[in-house]
């Protein structure tokens, strides 16, 4: 349990997704203008990562690994589908996407309407992927990985709505022309990393 | 007779793969179109493997390929796509491209592969790559495809190279690997920050204000 909480805490703040590994950038600097439309991107990804990184975990497990299918037959022991990998896990997010995209559709279209865009881009967001390739490198058990998957989202729903914010203000300051968008908000993103390095070593 | 006629004419009207019209497609992306500072694309793997040059460039030439090769294929398909699916027969293709980059990666410079670590993978949802399938290779025929998957990637290296010369040099005081300040007799001491996500962001910041002063591109 304890292990559980510290992966938690380690996968939001430690080893955040955007300030310790790039993921997710592109979404990240086009939609984080206005908190509000961040939050919902961010909700998205939280939810996304949620469910994808337990699936994957399930077939990393039972299918793609070195001798993985052993529960088939004995014959298959030794085949190894590692090679596999990018091309499974990219067709379970895009399909998982799509079916939380049609369910909430169905039973929530409050939500839908403030989510309905953000959703099909998610299949693109490299944090997903990244989430679910990082998982598979570390070696968690499937509590852990599911934990990560929620842990990591939350992080980038954190870090998100923190650059919405500063750029909010941001549109109230005289900031040099060539610099002004994209420019100034790459050093944001900089500075804000350096802050989150003081959460580095940082243990439950 | 007549066909052999027919044929040449058909020959002569279709423009050649490099003329004037063809070859922006090369160079826009290199600067005033470029896939990273303008069109904010790809940006993950742009920071994350650009502590070093020899990962950089790799990671730069496997992008390349990637986009060139599923531009092409996209680019020939294009017609039998039905709209509704295309996302998933899009990334289909790049997981396919990308497993054989990886694979020859593995095969040929290991350690370089296992240093850009999932980065490989993560071209497969790099935005440079879905981008140009989405915005360019399902309009277009091959030839232009083909050069303008090319010239997105170099645009992508062009930067990825620049990015990773500074942060190198200052953060390690080498170039390649090698140890350029010792070589000329100075002592130099790694700037760490450089090294850091941190270094990284705040280059690419100073890169794309140091292009828009020169080329007067301004952000409302």
């Amino acid at each position: 349990m304890e292990n559980l909480i510290s992966i938690g805490v380690r996968s939001i703040f430690v080893d955040n997704m955007i300030f310790a590994y790039f993921l997710g950038m592109c979404s990240y600097l086009a939609v984080s203008k206005k908190v509000k439309t961040a939050f919902g991107l961010g909700l998205a990804v939280v939810f996304v990562l949620g469910i994808t990184i337990p699936i994957n975990w399930l077939i990393q497990n039972y299918i793609l690994n070195a001798g993985a299918l052993a529960w088939i037959s004995p014959e298959f022991s030794s085949v190894d589908l590692g090679f596999l990998q990018f091309i499974v896990f990219i067709a379970v997010i895009a399909a998982m996407v799509q079916l939380t995209e049609m369910a909430v559709e169905k039973f929530s279209p409050a939500l839908y309407g403030s989510l309905g865009i953000f959703l099909p881009l998610i299949a693109v967001n490299c944090s997903i992927l990244g989430g679910s390739l990082f998982m598979v490198g570390r070696s968690y058990t499937l509590a852990e990985a599911t934990m990560f998957g929620l842990g990591s989202g939350i992080g980038w729903l954190l870090a998100i709505v923190a650059l919405a914010g500063v750029r909010e203000k941001m549109k109230y300051s005289n900031v040099p022309g060539p610099l002004r968008g994209l420019g100034i908000t790459f050093i944001l993103v900089g500075l804000m990393s350096l802050g989150f390095l003081s959460f580095l070593g940082f243990s439950i | 007779m007549s066909t052999a006629t027919a044929e040449a004419v058909v020959e002569k009207k279709r423009e050649p793969l490099l003329s004037k019209k063809n070859r922006k497609l090369i160079t826009h992306p290199l600067d005033i179109n470029n896939p990273i500072t303008v069109q904010v694309l790809g940006i993950c793997s742009a920071l994350a493997v650009t502590t070093q040059l020899k990962p950089a460039f790799i990671m730069a030439l496997s992008l390349m390929v990637v986009t060139a090769s599923s531009n092409v294929v996209i680019s020939l398909m294009r017609n039998t796509i039905p709209s509704r699916i295309r996302i998933i027969v899009q990334l289909a293709i790049v997981a396919t491209w990308v497993i054989l980059v990886d694979q020859v990666l593995k095969a040929y410079v290991y350690d370089v592969s296992k240093q850009l670590s999932v980065f490989v993978g993560l071209i497969i949802t790099n935005c440079i790559v879905m981008g140009r399938l989405e915005a360019f290779a399902m309009g277009n025929p091959v030839g232009p495809s083909l050069l303008d998957g090319i010239g997105n990637g170099m645009g992508y290296g062009v930067i990825l190279l620049i990015i990773a010369f500074f942060r190198e040099l200052l953060g390690s005081g080498a170039l390649f690997g090698f140890k350029i300040f010792e070589a000329i007799g100075l002592h130099y001491t790694g700037n760490g920050l450089m090294l850091l996500p941190a270094g990284a962001c705040i280059i690419v910041g100073i890169i794309i204000w140091v292009q828009r002063y020169l080329n007067g591109y301004r952000e409302a």
